[in-house]
């Protein structure tokens, strides 16, 4: 059995988000945090799961993990490559796509995702990448977990920009706008578990990793945070959690020459 | 009818100030050695389309060669921003440029309707999406049989595209495997293409008869530069040189650096150094 010193925060954080997955789900895996879980899922307990990567590479199994969505291994271990404009048509738009994996840079309490800029867009403090393939897997998957490390600059009281709508300011805004999907329902991070309330949809702290307190996950939150009439503790991580992850990292360290992979 | 040239002819015959280029390749066959000839002949005002701008787009904004850049996602892949790039639009180094933001779904949408001879592309998307209330290029239409509302967006027509690919064969046929993005549909959206490629061959009468071939009557100008793809990777020939991309993370972070590096890498190179890049990898 594991305790809390053998672990670190951030590994809770890649099995616990490894958990939420399955052998039945088809997960399109953005770049980040979640492609480590969704090969550690894969890797441990659901060894049938399809990881979709957005360059086009379907049911694919790297050994290591990517540096880029777009690595020579996700397309040598696929079942099929297919083009971009086929990836984004068919198989997202389609709906063959039960989890979409996100990571975020901002990100407010009712889930909506900034990735695009700090401060105004015209006039911007810090140009980020932008949102890719997010602004349509964050609506055309059947719904979208996401996980990140929590600090207050990146979940705040109000994102600067909409790159991919959550839940909107709550409630059935998803719904108004038209999009049937469920959108976000489970936020992973390095001190906890959140589930969007059933009526509001504010993300609202489940399960608390083993060691966390709700100091802990006040404190590096930017908004006033609710938590669940019953917190559970996340169990720590399996042996074999551990042992999956810390090699596929170790293996990722040896392929990329020392840096970490996605 | 392709024609096979030196990189130097395939640019200065097919891209003029003004254009719109479309250079493709999602993290694989990037086509740098294209992109470091542009830079070489110094063609200004270009407006440039790209799903993910990455290290080529970053050296030519900093190189002021861009008015205008289309894109949906503008990192360094795997590391992080794009510091020349930023630095154009946070403060109009080398110069302002302007920038039209989409999602990788509108930008595959519209390669797609460019190649179909369509003047929009339509799917379902944008939606609560705040990057439709700051581009105006994204609308929305209803469709006629159903009333759902749909995005709207224009198709690309780029003037010239460009990319990297595994082989031609002499007559001029291309082949692009592995992971193939929107090669086919940029050039086919696009009025001239040029096509770099690792290596051309007799003939492709041994291969696969669903591999994805661009027939020799789509293509304008076909040149032979291995390597070309370099930092990139050609999917059977090399390696994506991950240390080249962790570089240029520190290269790009210095508009001083930045030009020296430029210099000495692509304003007094020529094509011949790919092949020497990608030994070992």
């Amino acid at each position: 059995m594991t305790n809390r010193s053998d672990f670190t925060a951030n590994e809770m954080m890649t099995i616990a988000a490894a958990r939420a997955l399955s052998n039945d789900d088809v997960c399109f895996v953005g770049i980040g945090a979640p492609s480590a879980a969704c090969n550690v899922a894969r890797l441990t307990h659901a060894p049938d799961i399809t990881l979709i990567y957005e360059s086009g590479t379907i049911g694919t199994a790297p050994n290591v993990l990517p540096l880029s969505i777009g690595d020579g291994e996700l397309c040598e271990t696929a079942v099929t490559t297919v083009s971009v404009p086929e990836m984004f048509r068919y198989w997202l738009q389609g709906g063959r796509i039960s989890i979409g994996f996100l990571g975020a840079a901002q990100i407010d309490r009712f889930g909506n995702i900034n990735t695009t800029v700090i401060g105004d867009y015209r006039k911007p403090k810090v140009r980020l990448p932008g949102g890719g393939g997010a602004p349509e897997i964050a609506t055309s998957c059947q719904e979208v977990f996401i996980t990140m490390k929590q600090a207050t600059r990146s979940m705040v009281e109000t994102i600067d920009f909409y790159t991919s709508f959550g839940h909107g300011t709550g409630g059935d805004h998803r719904r108004r706008l038209g999009i049937t999907t469920k959108g976000p329902t489970l936020l992973i991070t390095d001190l906890a578990v959140w589930r969007p309330d059933p009526e509001t949809k504010e993300f609202t702290v489940v399960s608390m990793h083993p060691g966390v307190d709700r100091n802990m996950i006040q404190e590096t939150c930017g908004w006033t945070v609710r938590f669940s009439e019953s917190v559970e503790e996340t169990p720590p991580p399996s042996d074999l959690e551990l042992t999956t992850l810390r090699e596929l990292q170790a293996r990722t360290e040896r392929a990329h020459g020392g840096k970490k992979g996605n | 009818m392709a024609k096979f040239q030196s990189l130097k002819e395939a640019v200065a015959e097919n891209i003029r100030d003004g254009d719109t280029v479309a250079f493709e390749g999602f993290t694989h066959l990037i086509p740098h050695a294209a992109a470091h000839e542009v830079i070489r002949q110094g063609i200004k005002d270009l407006t440039l389309i790209r799903m993910t701008p990455d290290i080529i787009y970053d050296q030519m904004i900093g190189m002021g060669l861009a008015k205008k850049v289309v894109f949906s996602y503008a990192g360094n892949p795997g590391v992080g921003l794009l510091r020349r790039m930023r630095d154009a639009i946070e403060n109009n180094w080398p110069r302002a440029i302007e920038t039209e933001e989409h999602s990788h779904a509108a930008m595959a949408n519209a390669y797609e309707a460019g190649a179909a001879g369509l003047p929009c592309a339509i799917f379902r998307g944008y939606r609560g999406a705040g990057l439709k209330e700051v581009n105006p290029n994204i609308k929305s239409i209803l469709c006629p049989f159903t009333g759902e509302e749909l995005a709207a967006v224009p198709a690309h027509r780029p003037d010239v595209a460009v990319i990297h690919a595994q082989k031609a064969s002499r007559r001029g046929d291309v082949l692009i495997e592995g992971i193939v993005g929107v090669q086919k549909e940029v050039v086919l959206a696009s009025r001239r293409s040029v096509v770099t490629v690792e290596e051309i061959v007799e003939d492709f009468d041994d291969l696969h008869p669903n591999l994805c071939i661009l027939p020799h009557w789509t293509v304008t100008s076909i040149v032979e530069v291995p390597g070309g793809a370099h930092p990139s990777y050609t999917h059977g020939y090399y390696d994506r040189d991950n240390a080249a991309y962790l570089e240029w993370d520190r290269i790009s972070a210095d508009r001083d650096l930045f030009m020296a590096w430029m210099r000495e890498n692509v304003l007094d190179a020529g094509p011949e150094v790919f092949a020497h890049r990608v030994k070992g990898l």
